[in-house]
């Protein structure tokens, strides 16, 4: 999983009928530091995040398996809302 | 697959409901250090050498429960014999 910032939305009305109601969120990779990263990544948000939220973002087929997203073509969703970040 | 370092871990509030309970840990790649959020399938701790699973597999271990993870940490390393 990748943490990232919600830096984006995304609107599309012509889409695959299963995607509608799903909110399309453009994420930004950031550090451990909390830096951007080079790049983002257009996720199905769901857990609600907002705007500059620090998020996981889980990618690949195991997206499917966040709730709502069984069986549509999804890629990358956000399946958390980072409170903190620690190291040691 | 691949090893890495536990380096941190990540709390987080709002999440999906799979992930209750799951701990959250920050693990340094050994090969690019490049820092990814893995999910905990061992117990493992702060500093500790791993062994990440990745992609759809990495949810293999919570099997049957659907747990939404791309990277999982599934082994803590006792000893690499790298005989290059």
């Amino acid at each position: 999983m990748q943490l990232a910032r919600v830096i984006g939305t995304v609107v599309a009305t012509r889409k695959d009928p299963r995607l509608e109601g799903k909110k399309l969120l453009i994420c930004r990779p950031v550090s451990v530091e909390g830096d951007d990263l080079e790049g983002y990544v257009v996720a199905v948000d769901t857990v609600s995040a907002g705007f500059r939220e620090k998020v996981l973002v889980v990618q690949g087929s195991s997206a499917r398996m966040a709730s709502g997203c069984t069986d549509i073509p999804v890629d990358a969703a956000i399946i958390g809302i980072v409170d903190d970040v620690s190291t040691d | 697959m691949y090893l890495g370092k536990v380096i941190g871990r990540v709390v987080s509030s709002a999440k999906n409901e799979a992930l209750v309970g799951k701990k959250l840990l920050l693990v340094r790649r050994t090969s690019d250090d490049r820092t990814v959020v893995a999910v905990d399938a061992v117990g493992a701790g702060a500093g500790e050498d791993v062994y990440v699973c990745r992609g759809r597999e990495a949810s293999f271990p919570f099997s049957p429960e659907p747990v939404p993870t791309d990277a999982t940490i599934v082994a803590i390393v006792d000893t690499v014999n790298d005989y290059r």
